[in-house]
C-alpha cells in the first residue's frame, strides 16, 4: 500500500481500548487493561476510547498512527465481524497498511460473558490484549487483489420480480440477460385474476413483459434454463440451455428471480380440484366467469404454520379478503365466511381491506388449529376459539388458502451458484435484517418469492432494489477484494488434492501439469479450511500464518 | 451509520432542513437551511468535555426522558456525526445569564455562541424522502392512562430499559421504583448538607445533635441564640431523615419487573386513531419479552393483541420459539381498562375470549406497542417537497411505481411510504437508490442526445 514495512524497522504498536460504553467497561476494567497493555513488548501508545467506533475514536487512532508514526494498531473492543472493516480501513486512511491491523474481542467474548466478575473479566481482558499484541508484531502488510468486472447481469425468472430487476437494470444502463424457463414471461402472476386495486394482474404483467422485450440491451430466452454457472463476481460464465442447444454467456452479477408456486396437495382438507380448491384455483374460476356457489368457506393456513411448514405465507391472507370482496360485490346475497387463526392483513392498504370487507358482509371465525378442521360433504365443521364451541358452516364451495412454497427446480438452480436455501427451500439471504437481497456469495442476488412470499408490489420493490445492489459493484472501475486468501507453496505441495474437497467454494484447482494445488485467489473468501487440511503445511492463509498464530498462542 | 458518515461520495448533513425543491428530474436545486449547533462542526472532536462542565441538566429524550443529558450535548454516544449541539431552549448563554463553562473547557475552541443558521443551495438529480415515522402518544388513550400510571410504558421506553447503555444499564426497573430510588439519591445529598450543617453545633459543644435535642425537648427552650438555631436546624433534619429511611427501607424491597403485559395495537387498528396496521409492531413485542426472558429467565410476558401478526422469514418460527421457550403467552384479547393496585402494579381488565370471561389480572409492568404514525410535518414536507399524501398520512406511491412519489425525480422508501419492517424497509431503500439512478441516467441520456 502506501508505506511499505521494513522487517528491521522497530515495532511501534498502537493499543486502543474501548468502553464500549458500559458493555465493556460496565463488566471490567478497561483503564487497567490499558495501563498493562502500555507494558507489553513494542507498545509505545495506548488509548482508552469511550467509544472506539466512534468518528471520534476513529480520529485518534488516525491521529495516533500519524504523531506516533504506528506501525501495527491493535483494537480491543467489540466482534471483529461487524468491526474490523471499519478499523482496518480507517488505518488505511491514515496511511497504514490495512493488514496490520489487528483485533481483540473484549466484549463478545469477555465483558458478557464474565459479567459480575469483574477481576476475572480484566484479567481475561488482558491475555486476551497480550495475545492480540503478540499476533500483530508477526503480521505483514498485503496488497488488495484486483480483479476486471463485465457489464452485464444475469436475470433467472421473468416474473414480476426478474422483469422489474430487468427494466431496473436497463434503466441504469447496464446490459442484462434474462432467461425465462416457460415459454411466456410473467410467472404466477398470468394466472391470477385481479389485483388489491381491481385491476386484471395478466395485463399489467404483460404490459411490462412488453416493454422489458422491446427494450434495447435485454436479451430475452424464454423457454431457457442454466445448465451451469461457473466463474466468480465480476466474470461469471453461464451455460445456457435454449431451443436443444446450448451456449456460453459472460457475466458480471446474478439476479435470482425464479418465484415460488402455490401447495397444491391432493387430500390436504379434502382437496378435490371441484367442492374443495385452493385460492389460485379459485382465481382462475374468478376469471371464466360468476362463480356457481352462494355459500362458500374459506380456510386459512391450510398445509402452513403446522410442523411440516412452519413459516406464514404471508400473502394469502389478503388474497383471500381480496377474493372474498369480489364475490360479495358480484353476488351480494353470498355467504362468504373466512375461517382463520390470525389476518396477517398488515401496513395501511391491506388492514383498510379488511375494515372493508367486514362493510361489505363477509364473515370471519378464528378456528382453533390444534382442533382439527373437518370438511365435509356440504360443509365445515370446525372449533370457534372466540365462542369456545365446536360450529358446523354449511357450504358448496370450500377454499383452501394453501402457502406458496419453493419450486422444485430452485434447488437446482441453488446447487449451480452454490447458494444457500433456508429449512422451507426458500433462498437464503446474506443477512436477515440488513442485507435481504444480497446472497453472502458475493455478486449474486435474490428478490421476489424465490427469497419468501412477497406480494407483487414486494415483489417489484425488491426487483428494482435488486438492481441498486449490482450496480454498487458495476458500476465500479475494477473489483478490489481483500487480499486475506490462501496461498500455496508450489516447492512442497505434493498434490494430494486434500484442500479442494474442504474449499466451500471451489477455489482451489489441481495443475495436472506442475503437479500442485492452485489457489484462484478472486473465489477465495479466506475462510482457511485447507490451511487446516493441508498435510504438508504448503497451503497458508495470509494474516494467518502458523508463525503468526503461534506467537499469539504462546503469549497466553 | 458509520459507513454513511465516512463514504467518500456520502455528504452528510444532518441537523438541517429542506425549505425547497426547484427545477425538474435530473437538475433539482435543493435549498436546505444547516440549522446552527452554536458548536463549530470543523473543530469539535466530540470529546464531551463540554457536556461534564455544563452545569445545565435536561431530561434526556433519547432515553425516553427517564435519564438526563446536559444542555449542550449529542443525540447518543455513538451518533453521526458526533459534532456536539447547545440546545437553545435551555442553555443559560441562551436564556440571558452567564455561563460559557463549555467554551472555557472546549480545547478545540469549537464553541460559538454567535453562530448563525446557514442557507445553501444544491444541484441533485434526484430526491430520496426517508423521514420515517413517529410513535403514537398513548395519553391520547384515556383507558389506558398512560399519564398516570407509572409502569405503563411504551415499547421504545421499554427498548431503551433493555439496553445495556439505557438509563438502567439492560436491568428491568420500574419507572415507578426508578422514582424512588431518584429520590433517595436527591434526599441523600441533603440529608449530607444537613448533617454537615449539624456537625458545626456538635463539635462547638460536643454532642450529639440528638443528645441534644432530647434534652432540649425535657428541659424546655435554650435561652442562647446559638442553640436555639441548632434546634431549628435539627428540627428541619429530622422529617428529611423520617423520609430518607422509610424510602431507603421501602428501596430494599425493589426488585426488577419480572410479569410483564405487552398491549398491542395502541394507536392503530383503532377508527379514533389510525385504521392502519403498524405492521411490525407484533415482532418488536416478542423481541423485547424474548430479551427480557434471557436477561432474566424468570420473567413471563403475556402479549395481548387481535392478531399476531408474524408474516416476514422467519418470524412465525420466532413467535413459535418464543411461545415455547421465553416464557410468552399469546393471548387474543383487547385490553379494556388499566387501573392499578396500591403498590403501583398496573392491573389489566380484559376479557379472555378462550374462557369466555372477564379477567382482572395484575402486573409488574405494561408495554404498549404504539402505533407507527405519520411524521410530525409531514404535511409541510409533502408542500415543500410538491408531492402528494395518501389517505393514510404518508407519501402517496402506486403499485406499479411502489417508491416513487407524484412528482417525477422524487422518490420515497421506509416509514414514510408505510408501515414496514426492517427487511422490507431495506428492501425499499435499494428500490428507492435504484429509481434514483434511473432517474440521473435518464436525465443524463437526455443531455447527451
Amino acid at each position: 500500500m502506501k508505506k511499505e514495512q521494513r522487517k528491521d524497522e522497530d515495532l511501534r504498536i498502537g493499543v486502543f481500548i474501548c468502553d464500549c460504553g458500559s458493555n465493556i467497561a460496565g463488566h471490567l476494567d478497561c483503564s487497567s487493561v490499558t495501563d498493562y497493555a502500555a507494558t507489553l513488548p513494542g507498545v509505545v501508545y495506548t488509548k482508552e476510547n469511550l467509544y472506539t467506533c466512534s468518528e471520534s475514536g476513529i480520529h485518534e487512532i488516525q491521529d495516533a498512527i500519524k504523531k506516533h508514526n504506528l506501525n501495527r494498531v491493535v483494537v480491543a473492543s467489540c466482534s471483529p465481524r461487524t468491526h474490523f472493516p471499519l478499523f482496518s480501513s480507517s488505518c488505511a486512511q491514515a496511511g497504514m497498511n490495512p493488514y496490520l491491523f489487528e483485533m481483540v474481542n473484549i466484549r463478545d467474548q469477555c465483558s458478557w460473558v464474565h459479567m459480575g466478575q469483574r477481576g476475572i473479566a480484566t484479567a481475561k481482558a488482558k491475555d486476551l490484549v497480550r495475545m492480540g499484541v503478540a499476533k500483530s508484531a508477526g503480521l505483514e502488510p498485503q496488497q488488495e487483489i484486483e480483479s476486471s468486472l463485465i457489464r452485464k447481469i444475469l436475470v433467472i425468472g421473468g416474473g414480476i420480480a426478474g422483469l422489474s430487476a430487468a427494466q431496473a437494470l436497463r434503466g441504469m444502463g447496464l446490459e442484462v440477460l434474462l432467461v425465462e424457463q416457460e415459454n411466456e414471461l410473467g410467472g404466477l402472476l398470468r394466472q391470477l385474476n385481479v389485483l388489491d386495486d381491481g385491476s386484471s394482474a395478466a395485463d399489467q404483467v404483460a404490459a411490462l413483459a412488453a416493454r422489458v422485450c422491446a427494450a434495447d440491451g435485454i436479451t430475452v430466452r424464454t423457454g431457457a434454463t442454466v445448465a451451469a454457472i461457473n466463474g466468480y463476481i465480476g466474470n461469471f460464465t453461464a451455460t445456457i440451455e435454449h431451443e436443444g442447444q446450448q451456449h456460453e454467456e459472460t457475466v458480471g452479477c446474478i439476479v435470482v428471480a425464479t418465484g415460488a408456486i402455490p401447495l397444491l396437495e391432493a387430500g390436504l382438507l379434502g382437496h378435490n380440484g371441484t367442492s374443495v380448491i385452493t385460492q389460485m384455483e379459485l382465481e382462475q374460476r374468478l376469471k371464466q366467469g360468476p362463480l356457481q356457489a352462494s355459500r362458500i368457506v374459506m380456510i386459512q393456513c391450510a398445509g402452513s404454520r403446522n410442523e411440516e411448514r412452519e413459516y406464514c405465507s404471508r400473502i394469502c391472507c389478503a388474497t383471500a379478503v381480496k377474493n372474498a370482496m369480489l364475490i360479495k360485490r358480484a353476488m351480494p346475497l353470498a355467504n362468504v365466511r373466512i375461517l382463520y387463526r390470525d389476518m396477517q392483513m398488515y401496513g395501511d392498504v391491506k388492514e383498510k381491506m379488511l375494515w372493508d370487507a367486514r362493510g361489505l358482509g363477509v364473515g370471519f371465525e378464528v378456528y382453533d388449529a390444534d382442533k382439527e378442521i373437518q370438511v365435509r360433504d356440504g360443509s365445515v365443521v370446525f372449533h370457534q376459539a372466540v365462542l369456545g364451541e365446536t360450529k358446523e358452516l354449511p357450504c358448496d364451495l370450500v377454499v383452501l388458502a394453501t402457502p406458496l412454497v419453493p419450486r422444485p427446480e430452485s434447488a437446482t438452480v441453488a446447487g449451480l451458484m452454490r447458494v444457500p436455501t433456508d429449512k422451507n427451500g426458500f433462498f437464503l439471504e446474506a443477512h436477515a435484517k440488513l442485507r435481504p437481497l444480497d446472497f453472502a456469495a458475493d455478486g449474486i442476488f435474490v428478490c421476489g418469492s424465490a427469497r419468501f412470499p412477497a406480494t407483487s408490489v414486494e415483489a417489484r420493490t425488491q426487483g428494482i432494489g435488486v438492481a441498486a445492489r449490482v450496480a454498487a459493484i458495476l458500476f465500479k472501475d475494477k473489483l478490489i477484494k481483500s487480499a486475506i486468501v490462501a496461498q500455496v507453496d508450489e516447492t512442497s505441495c505434493v498434490g494430494c488434492m486434500g484442500c479442494l474437497n474442504v474449499c466451500p467454494y471451489e477455489a482451489i484447482k489441481y495443475d495436472s501439469k506442475k503437479r500442485v494445488c492452485v489457489v484462484q485467489e478472486i473465489l477465495c473468501k479466506g475462510c482457511g479450511n485447507c490451511a487446516a487440511t493441508c498435510p504438508s503445511h504448503s497451503i497458508i492463509l495470509r494474516g494467518y500464518r502458523p508463525e503468526q498464530l503461534l506467537a499469539q498462542i504462546r503469549a497466553l | 451509520m458509520l459507513d454513511v458518515g465516512r463514504h467518500p461520495h456520502i455528504e452528510l448533513l444532518a441537523y438541517s432542513e429542506v425549505e425547497a425543491v426547484e427545477g425538474s428530474a435530473g437538475c433539482f436545486t435543493a435549498t436546505i437551511r444547516k440549522k446552527a449547533r452554536y458548536v463549530d462542526s470543523a473543530k469539535c472532536t466530540g470529546c464531551a468535555a463540554c457536556t461534564e462542565v455544563c452545569p445545565t441538566i435536561v431530561a434526556d429524550r433519547y432515553n425516553e426522558n427517564h435519564s438526563t443529558r446536559k444542555a449542550i450535548y449529542s443525540w447518543f454516544a455513538q451518533g453521526i456525526p458526533s459534532t456536539h449541539t447547545i440546545d437553545t431552549d435551555h442553555c443559560r448563554v441562551f436564556q440571558g445569564k452567564k455561563c460559557g463553562a463549555c467554551q472555557k473547557k472546549c480545547e478545540a475552541g469549537a464553541i460559538d455562541f454567535e453562530q448563525r443558521d446557514q442557507v445553501i443551495k444544491l444541484e441533485v438529480g434526484a430526491v430520496i424522502v426517508a423521514n420515517g415515522y413517529q410513535v403514537f402518544d398513548p395519553s391520547r388513550i384515556p383507558e389506558y392512562r398512560y399519564r398516570d400510571l407509572p409502569n405503563v410504558v411504551t415499547a421504545m421506553e421499554f427498548e431503551r430499559f433493555l439496553s445495556a447503555s439505557g438509563p438502567t444499564h439492560g436491568h428491568v426497573y420500574r419507572p415507578s421504583d426508578l422514582a424512588v430510588r431518584n429520590e433517595i439519591a436527591a434526599l441523600e445529598k441533603q440529608e449530607a448538607r444537613a448533617r454537615r450543617g449539624l456537625a458545626r453545633f456538635e463539635e462547638k459543644h460536643g454532642q450529639s445533635s440528638e443528645a441534644f435535642y432530647q434534652q432540649q425537648r425535657s428541659g424546655g427552650q435554650p435561652a442562647e441564640a446559638d442553640l436555639q438555631q441548632w434546634l431549628e436546624k435539627y428540627e428541619e433534619y429530622l422529617p428529611l431523615k423520617t423520609r430518607l429511611d422509610a424510602l431507603q427501607e421501602q428501596a430494599k424491597t425493589i426488585r426488577t419487573a419480572k410479569k410483564l403485559a405487552f398491549i398491542q395495537c395502541v394507536g392503530s387498528r383503532d377508527l379514533r386513531f389510525y385504521p392502519f396496521c403498524s405492521g411490525f409492531c407484533c415482532m418488536h413485542s416478542i423481541k423485547e419479552a424474548i430479551i427480557a426472558h434471557e436477561h432474566d429467565n424468570d420473567t413471563t410476558s403475556v402479549i395481548f393483541g387481535m392478531d399476531i401478526r408474524a408474516v416476514s422469514k422467519g418470524f412465525e418460527e420466532y413467535k413459535v420459539r418464543g411461545g415455547n421457550k421465553s416464557n410468552i403467552n399469546y393471548r387474543r384479547s383487547r385490553v379494556a381498562e388499566i387501573v392499578s393496585d396500591a403498590n403501583h402494579n398496573p392491573v389489566l381488565v380484559y376479557e379472555d375470549t378462550k374462557e369466555q370471561r372477564v379477567k382482572r389480572e395484575t402486573f409488574d409492568l405494561v408495554i404498549l406497542a404504539t402505533a407507527c404514525q405519520p411524521a410530525d410535518g409531514m404535511a409541510d414536507l409533502a408542500g415543500v417537497l410538491g408531492i402528494d399524501l395518501n389517505q393514510f398520512g404518508f407519501f402517496a406511491t402506486s403499485p406499479e411505481n411502489p417508491v416513487d412519489t407524484s412528482r417525477e425525480g422524487i422518490f420515497v422508501c421506509g416509514c414514510a411510504h408505510s408501515p414496514m419492517d426492517i427487511p422490507e424497509s431495506v428492501a425499499q431503500a435499494s428500490s428507492a437508490a435504484s429509481r434514483a439512478v434511473q432517474a440521473v441516467t435518464q436525465a443524463n441520456l437526455l443531455t447527451v442526445v
